[in-house]
């Protein structure tokens, strides 16, 4: 039996360092400084877009009375702090909009594939670092932009973040001219910054791996992110598309979606959905990528099944383009093209299927270690399987018919981006934190923060499956304006309070995360025991990241393998006789 | 710089094995075919737009009637020698990427001069019809005059204008960055080895090209 | 259960049934995949000492849960179609249906009867706002058309939804109310800052009641 232990190259930097604060922190071209700005930055949208949910959930949960802290708004969105129905839609829209675009979608992509493509390929840094840092201080401008446009004249935005023309095409429906544009322009330039970081994502996964990185040694989680990257290389520019054209319809006088002009309403909805339904599938590969990592990590275990794993991924990407009629089925769009679209949206439920399965099977004979990071990609298991199985209420295009644009809808997104993607995302920064910062984060705090988030965000999101089964409409400023929605008004009281605690135990994480940065336990190479590239560098990462091109012997899953005596046998060690090459096949 | 920045060739693993991944290509140039899927994308979404408004709506202004018969505003003989210069710049593209490759540099500064040329006439004839257009009356929101008589009026404007207008604004982009490649040119920038700037702008300069000679024939020419 | 509204028309029941049909399928999968997971995250826990087995996969547990959920999914598709086609489909909608017109705006429903002569645009049509008088046990053949935005058609307890859109002509929605009684008219699109108070009443009333009703109206 060989052993695996002086996993470490030689440390010496093989490149310049960059000197002075503003190249090394501000302007920098080091992929992991530039991950690291983009996880503050989407930490920080995170939180707005939370705090946006919470004024929504106080106005639902307590409607018509004054919001805590409210006096201090302007009249124009809550005199004497009484939220007014345009604030209302003004606050959904940029939840939403705050959250996909400028917190899940980056956070899973514009962190993780910065921060782990280069380390786990064994390159030094991406193909085109100086696009890299451009594509994040777009990225800033773009959210800059967004935010200015909550306390511009007028308003933001309110016509929801799918913007459905003509509401959003015309400024005398909603009352908001500048807000909506302002939207638009910050979705230009956020289209921007995805096109800079996947043409980077994609050039280094194809040019820029190791000797002996092939394909079907990537680890999940990188697989998940070049496919990820390549979704939304197509399908970011046709939103740009989309918006563009919206913006000509409010400025320049075009008619696009504007029936007074000749021009089609639905037009807007096959775009932003033929954009949407791979956007959708932008905000949870990268996350089942990760836990692929994860649960492999912490269960000890080779991932089960990595190849049908691989085709899983692509399986969802290919059918994520035919889909989008999904969210029209209501919309008025001929009812036989319902069918097909039921059809192949019934399909994708078959690579998910494959993936919830393939991870039960991962964890199944394994030596499964409850640390927080696995704590978080066991709940996306959990959670996952919860938001793709009510994604079947909504396939079908019957049952559609009465769900659609009800709660049930709500519970449904929200199992899937928070219950999914946000407690990935949780599990990746607990995970990789080390190497971001060379310190741990503490574990018991994080073990509680997990244990709040989990309980509170079921009692937040289950009950709406429950809203959404009577029939209670979303995007509805004040609920209890209907008869049949009366005996719902405790539910929403009940699910706003779990919200605000849920909110609240935020602090716990937000108090860990910045206390181990500075006094966090130091950690040290490979904390995990962990089989990637990027736990042979020290943590954290140094710049240019290999003193010595690593080369690569073998799939990063090898757990547990018979071959050794520990549980971990690293991609870039070589065993007897495979310095000779018996390593570099398959 | 570290050798593995600029790896592009295949790494024969010991014991022989080729286990050395990426493709054959340079990471600018397979970056510009990257870039180039989104641009296809983006046409994508302003083509098919226009392609869902016109069939999926009413009466269109074709191309053989007379205006005053509410046939199309707009002047295919202008147009169809513009698009004779742009397919003659992407010629010249060629061929200066071909005088690089056997080293011509003067060659090379020619033919870059002449694509610049050609496409900045391309950009000032577009700005011409675009003119005469407007003081006809057909904007993106066309006059009541005009929308009486021409059909579907303004989502023609709105079509027309969009998708040749950002067609516009990437050959606009393309004279520019030619320019900036003709400049290194004459610096001496470019040689037989060295020459993945003129290659790359290239590949942008023919894709251009080829939006075009589509957007002629759907917008002008049917 | 009562998770539901109040079913009251024709297709309601074959909808909710459907609706249950996927509530007791997923619901078996949910007991099952968490209940495994909980089992193996007890089972498995991690013990010092220990390894764990070394399995990379098994293709025929792969195939074979390839292949279940492929047949459930495709066996829901084919159950929904069915009820999908008989509420949506244009060529079933029933011959002898009453017919009313109902024209959304910002923010307000407005129906649109016929009259007497059972024709529009004649000088006997009358419009009501917010308010759609059915009488039961006939079909409604509701032809939909919005001034301005989106809007979307949704009565709860008939289990039909329907986008509104402006410029899109012969838009059409069917019901039969099956009982007696006033329920709600809801627009689930949202269409403005009007949108949650954009609310109508739909009185479904006995036969000759309505009659009496209409004869009113003239």
């Amino acid at each position: 039996m060989a052993t695996v232990e002086a996993v470490a190259g030689p440390v010496a930097h093989a490149h310049h360092e960059e000197t002075g604060f503003i190249r090394r922190y501000i302007f920098s071209t080091d992929h992991k400084v530039i991950g690291i700005q983009f996880l503050f930055t989407c930490l920080f949208f995170l939180a707005v877009g939370g705090l946006l949910a919470m004024m929504i959930r106080w106005q639902l949960g307590f409607p018509g009375k004054p919001l805590p802290g409210g006096s201090g708004l302007p009249d124009t969105m809550a005199p004497q702090g009484i939220m007014l129905p345009e604030f209302y839609n003004a606050l959904l829209t940029m939840h939403g909009t705050f959250m996909v675009f400028f917190a899940i979608m980056p956070l899973l992509v514009g962190v993780y594939a910065n921060f782990l493509i280069p380390l786990k390929l064994g390159a030094p840094d991406m193909a085109f670092p100086r696009l890299n840092m451009a594509s994040f201080w777009v990225f800033v401008l773009s959210g800059i932009v967004m935010l200015a446009s909550l306390f511009v004249e007028g308003g933001a935005a309110g016509a929801g973040w799918t913007a459905y023309a003509p509401l959003s095409a015309v400024p005398e429906y909603t009352g908001v001219s500048l807000g909506q544009q302002l939207w638009i322009v910050s979705i230009i330039l956020f289209a921007a910054s995805s096109l800079l970081g996947s043409v980077n994502y994609i050039t280094t996964v194809i040019n820029m791996r190791a000797p002996g990185m092939t394909l079907l040694r990537m680890p999940l989680s990188i697989w998940s992110l070049f496919i990820t990257a390549i979704l939304a290389l197509l399908a970011v520019p046709i939103l740009a598309g989309a918006v563009i054209m919206l913006l000509f319809d409010q400025t320049i006088g075009t008619t696009f979606f504007l029936p007074e002009g000749g021009g089609q309403p639905l037009l807007w909805q096959h775009l932003f959905w033929f954009f949407g339904h791979p956007e959708v599938y932008i905000l949870i590969l990268p996350a089942m990528g990760i836990v692929s990592d994860v649960l492999a990590n912490g269960s000890r275990k080779p991932i089960f099944g990595y190849h049908s794993m691989v085709f899983a991924i692509i399986a969802i990407a290919f059918l994520g383009w035919i889909v989008w009629g999904h969210h029209m089925f209501q919309s008025g769009m001929n009812p036989l093209l319902g069918t097909s679209f039921m059809v192949s949206t019934m399909a994708i439920a078959i690579p998910s299927a494959i993936k919830v399965f393939n991870w039960l099977g991962t964890m199944w004979r394994g030596n499964i270690q409850f640390n927080t990071p696995m704590l978080n990609a066991i709940a996306f298991v959990a959670m996952f399987t919860i938001g793709g199985l009510s994604g079947i209420f909504m396939a079908s295009n019957s049952v559609d018919i009465f769900i659609h644009d009800t709660y049930f809808i709500v519970a449904h997104i929200h199992y899937v981006l928070f219950g999914g993607s946000l407690f990935a995302i949780f599990a990746a920064i607990y995970f990789w934190f080390p190497k971001m910062f060379g310190r741990m984060m503490n574990e018991t705090w994080g073990k509680i923060h997990f244990a709040l988030t989990f309980v509170l965000y079921n009692l937040v999101f289950f009950p709406m499956h429950v809203l959404g089964m009577g029939g209670h409409m979303r995007r509805i400023y004040d609920p209890t304006q209907y008869d049949f929605l009366q005996r719902f008004q405790g539910t929403n009281t009940f699910i706003s309070i779990s919200a605000f605690l849920l909110f609240t135990a935020q602090f716990v994480f937000l108090i860990n995360f910045l206390w181990s940065m500075f006094k966090g336990k130091k950690a040290e190479l490979n904390p995990w025991r962990d089989n990637g590239l990027e736990w042979t560098v020290p943590s954290p990462a140094p710049h240019g990241n290999f003193a010595v091109t690593p080369t690569v012997y073998r799939g990063p899953y090898e757990f547990s393998s018979p071959l050794v005596e520990e549980d971990f046998l690293p991609q870039n060690v070589p065993l007897d006789g495979e310095r000779a090459g018996v390593g570099a096949e398959g | 710089m570290n050798e593995a920045v600029v790896m592009s060739g295949s790494v024969v693993m010991p014991g022989g094995v080729s286990a050395e991944p990426g493709m054959r290509v340079y990471n600018q140039k397979l970056g510009m075919w990257v870039f180039l899927t989104s641009e296809i994308m983006f046409f994508t979404s302003l083509i098919g737009a226009y392609i869902i408004l016109r069939f999926g709506g009413g009466a269109w202004a074709l191309p053989a009637v007379p205006l005053s018969e509410g046939g199309s505003p707009l002047n295919i003989q202008l147009t169809a020698l513009n698009t004779f210069l742009l397919i003659c710049s992407s010629v010249t593209m060629v061929k200066a990427f071909a005088s690089i490759e056997h080293g011509d540099q003067k060659g090379l500064r020619l033919f870059l001069v002449l694509t610049v040329l050609l496409g900045a006439t391309f950009v000032g004839i577009q700005i011409v019809e675009y003119t005469v257009l407007a003081h006809e009356g057909f904007l993106p929101h066309c006059s009541a005059e005009l929308a009486a008589v021409v059909p579907s009026c303004h989502l023609f404007g709105s079509t027309f204008y969009t998708m040749t207008g950002f067609h516009g604004l990437h050959v606009t982009i393309g004279v520019l960055c030619i320019s900036w490649v003709t400049v290194k040119a004459f610096r001496g920038g470019y040689s037989k080895e060295n020459h993945g700037g003129v290659e790359v702008v290239g590949l942008y300069w023919h894709f251009v090209d080829l939006v075009w000679i589509i957007l002629f024939t759907i917008v002008y020419l049917i | 259960m009562d998770w539901l509204p109040t079913a009251a028309s024709t297709y309601a029941a074959d909808l909710d049934r459907m609706f249950y049909i996927i509530l007791v399928i997923t619901g078996i999968i949910f007991v099952g995949v968490e209940g495994t997971l909980l089992y193996f995250l007890i089972k498995y826990r991690g013990r010092r000492g220990r390894k764990a087995e070394y399995i990379e996969g098994s293709t025929r547990a792969e195939v074979i849960w390839t292949v279940t959920p492929a047949v459930i999914v495709l066996g829901l598709a084919i159950a929904s179609q069915g009820v999908w086609r008989d509420i949506k489909d244009p060529d079933r909608f029933p011959a002898d249906a009453i017919e009313v017109s109902v024209q959304a705006s910002q923010f307000e429903w407005n129906v649109t009867y016929p009259g007497a002569d059972g024709v529009f645009g004649t000088d006997d049509d009358f419009t009501r706002r917010n308010q759609l008088h059915v009488p039961v046990g006939q079909p409604v053949v509701v032809h939909l058309s919005s001034e301005d935005v989106i809007h979307s058609f949704f009565v709860p307890a008939f289990r039909i939804k329907q986008d509104v859109v402006p410029g899109m002509n012969g838009l059409r929605a069917w019901f039969e109310a099956t009982e007696v009684g006033v329920f709600e008219l809801a627009c689930a699109e949202l269409c403005g800052l009007g949108h949650y108070r954009m609310r109508a009443r739909v009185f479904v009333h006995p036969q000759d009641e309505y009659e009496l009703w209409m004869a009113e109206q003239s």
